[in-house]
């Protein structure tokens, strides 16, 4: 028996939700009793600081290149079945998504996609909660099978680093060759993606025009969040796609939304209502968003935002 | 090129959400149901644009009760050419990957759409699962896709970035935003969905591995906390000492 957790990397480093997924798995790994195990696949900067974050050992699969699913998650199912892990766990990402429902099968495991709490009860019988309904609610779902595949939403448990090494260990396992070839990856450079981001700025059809965004950003800016928009702002192009949360965009759940000339319809709310704190600018004081929010200013966002920009501003050169 | 695309019903975007049975089954009393937004808007869409050349066939399946061939006819309204539904009550994404990989795997279809996700359970799981039983290739996220031979060039939302791609197929690709642009059916389109063959085959009994055992709406957020908006130093105040988050 023992906890496997795939440890995501992005450029050769880990990434935050991977560093969550391994406090995750050490704490899982605790609590039944066995110990944690990491996987690291493809070059990685010092796989060994996973031993910070709970990892026992740390396996790692060399010389494989681009994403490919099938080529993952034979490697994860090999290191599941060598390690005898009655759980493995990786994060609730593009990469996880990707891979969580093969490993189930080749495992023949119940998955549990987008986990948020640590799992109850012991292997052939463990629960975990999970978002549903776009985070309308919860769910606790059983996993009947000797192994459990789960992949843990962002934000669920911060990284852990309570110091020390892991000691590396290289595997090699047969597998499949790609059939997918990676031409190439664009990265915006320098902000955190939507999903993983603590601090979110966001805003709507209120912002009127797409050249009045620069008081949203230099709020974002100002605090380090990633901008964030409604689905009607993201149709008319006044921003990117990837931008648009709610039910039908982007779900997230950072310590802090801060919404912006948004009304609150449902499908906005179902993919941000999880967030910890919400702050609401709206000058209609009959907005639909005040229901859900915790603090709410209202007024015109023209006016409101560059004071709370100026605010900001004022707090860190204090602190 | 022929098309099998994966559509779900879900409750409508609006819909409340409650639970009866000491919360352990979803209440539909009231409830409208849609076909799933992302399979319909970009995944189904998409699938008929590639084949209303004539050249190719777009298939729907469902996995489902009776009840479910209402939101079928209307993904045939849609454009798609003919219909499948496996009779069967879904209990796990398993269990409905199983079935759809069943009846898929002797057909020959060159691409199985799905949506990114279904807006109920959002799982995000079941097109990797039935590219796993079929031995092919798996791409989530896609939000463009061009098909020249046998290979499809397909753009895939990462964190943080985009990413470009080329897979050869048969292959599994889940569809987001951006893949197509919704379609409403016109009457002629519902006057020939009545004409389109609806299938229904049996099940196959697949294994199932998770149940959901209750369910929780989140608990209820007091009273908001309204700032007067010359007061920007308070709301600062406050969520760096009350909220804790900056
Ligand atoms: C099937 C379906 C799925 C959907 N999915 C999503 C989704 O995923 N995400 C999403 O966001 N929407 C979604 N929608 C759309 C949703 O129903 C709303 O239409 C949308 O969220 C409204 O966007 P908004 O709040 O920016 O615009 P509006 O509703 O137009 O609200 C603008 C707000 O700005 C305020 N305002 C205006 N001027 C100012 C000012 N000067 N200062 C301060 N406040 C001001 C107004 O009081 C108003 O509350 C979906 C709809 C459907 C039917
Ligand atoms: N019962 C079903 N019948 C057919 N397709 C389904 C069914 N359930 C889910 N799907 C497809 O699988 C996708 C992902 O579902 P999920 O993994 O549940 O988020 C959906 O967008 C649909 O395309």
């Amino acid at each position: 028996m023992a906890v496997l957790v795939f440890a995501e990397t992005a450029k050769n480093s880990f990434k935050k939700t991977a560093l969550e997924a391994v406090t995750y798995g050490a704490k899982a790994a605790a609590s039944l009793g066995t110990e944690c195990i990491a996987l690291v696949i493809g070059d990685a900067d010092n796989p060994a600081q996973l031993g910070a974050y709970g990892a026992s050992k740390v396996l790692h699969v060399g010389g494989v290149a681009a994403f490919d699913s099938q080529v993952y998650a034979t490697a994860v199912a090999e290191a599941a079945k060598q390690t005898g892990a009655s759980l493995v766990v990786m994060s609730h990402s593009s990469t996880g998504k990707s891979i969580l429902g093969r490993i189930g099968v080749k495992l023949d495991a119940g998955t549990v996609p987008g986990v948020n709490s640590l799992p109850s009860g012991s292997a052939g019988s463990m629960t975990f909660g999970k978002p549903v309904f776009s985070g309308k609610a919860f769910a606790q779902v059983e996993v009947s099978s000797p192994i459990a595949v789960v992949s843990v939403m962002g934000n669920t448990l911060p990284p852990e680093n309570t110091g020390g090494d892991a000691p590396v260990e290289a595997v090699s396992y047969t597998l499949p060759a790609a059939k997918i070839r990676v031409k190439s990856v664009e990265r915006v450079e320098g902000i955190t993606p939507l999903p993983e981001a603590e601090l979110v700025v966001s805003a709507g059809r209120g912002v009127k025009d797409p050249g009045n965004w620069g008081i949203i950003e230099q709020l974002a800016d100002t605090l380090h969040a990633t901008t964030a928009c409604s689905r009607p702002v993201a149709d008319a192009g006044w921003r990117p796609h990837h931008e648009h949360v709610g039910q039908t965009g982007v779900a997230i759940r950072p310590n802090l939304y801060i919404a912006i000339g948004i009304s609150g319809a449902i499908q906005h709310l179902a993919g941000v209502n999880n967030s910890k704190t919400i702050v609401v600018i709206n000058k209609d004081p009959e907005a639909p968003f005040f229901k859900a929010a915790d603090y709410g200013v209202v007024g015109d966002l023209f006016d409101v935002v560059p004071k709370l920009t100026e605010a900001i501003q004022k707090y860190q050169a204090q602190h | 090129m022929k098309i099998l695309v994966c559509i779900s019903k879900v409750p409508d975007t609006t819909a409340k959400i409650s639970f009866t049975d000491n919360n352990t089954a979803f209440n539909t009393s009231g409830v409208q149901f849609i076909m799933n937004p992302y399979d319909e808007w970009y995944a189904l869409v998409r699938a008929v644009e590639l084949t209303e050349d004539g050249k190719g066939e777009t298939t729907v399946i469902n996995v489902g009760p009776a009840a479910n061939d209402a939101i079928i006819r209307k993904g045939l309204a849609i454009g798609a050419d003919k219909a499948v539904r496996v009779d069967a009550e879904p209990k796990s994404t398993h269990q409905v990957a199983e079935e759809i990989a069943n009846y898929a795997k002797d057909k020959g279809f060159d691409l199985i759409l799905t949506g990114k996700e279904t807006i109920d359970y959002n799982g995000s799981e079941l097109g990797a699962m039935v590219a796993e039983m079929l031995d092919q290739p798996y791409v989530s996220y896609a939000t463009h896709m061009e098909v020249e031979g046998t290979t499809a060039s397909i753009k895939r939302d990462i964190e943080g970035g985009v990413e470009l791609l080329e897979v050869d197929l048969p292959a599994v690709v889940s569809a987001a935003k951006g893949m197509a642009e919704q379609r409403i059916p016109n009457m002629r389109g519902i006057m020939m969905a009545k004409r389109k063959p609806l299938e229904t085959v049996p099940a196959s009994a697949g294994a199932e591995h998770v149940a959901v055992k209750s369910y929780e709406l989140p608990a209820a957020k007091g009273s908001v906390n309204l700032i007067d908006a010359e007061n920007m130093d308070e709301l600062v105040r406050l969520l760096h000492e009350e909220a804790k988050v900056i």
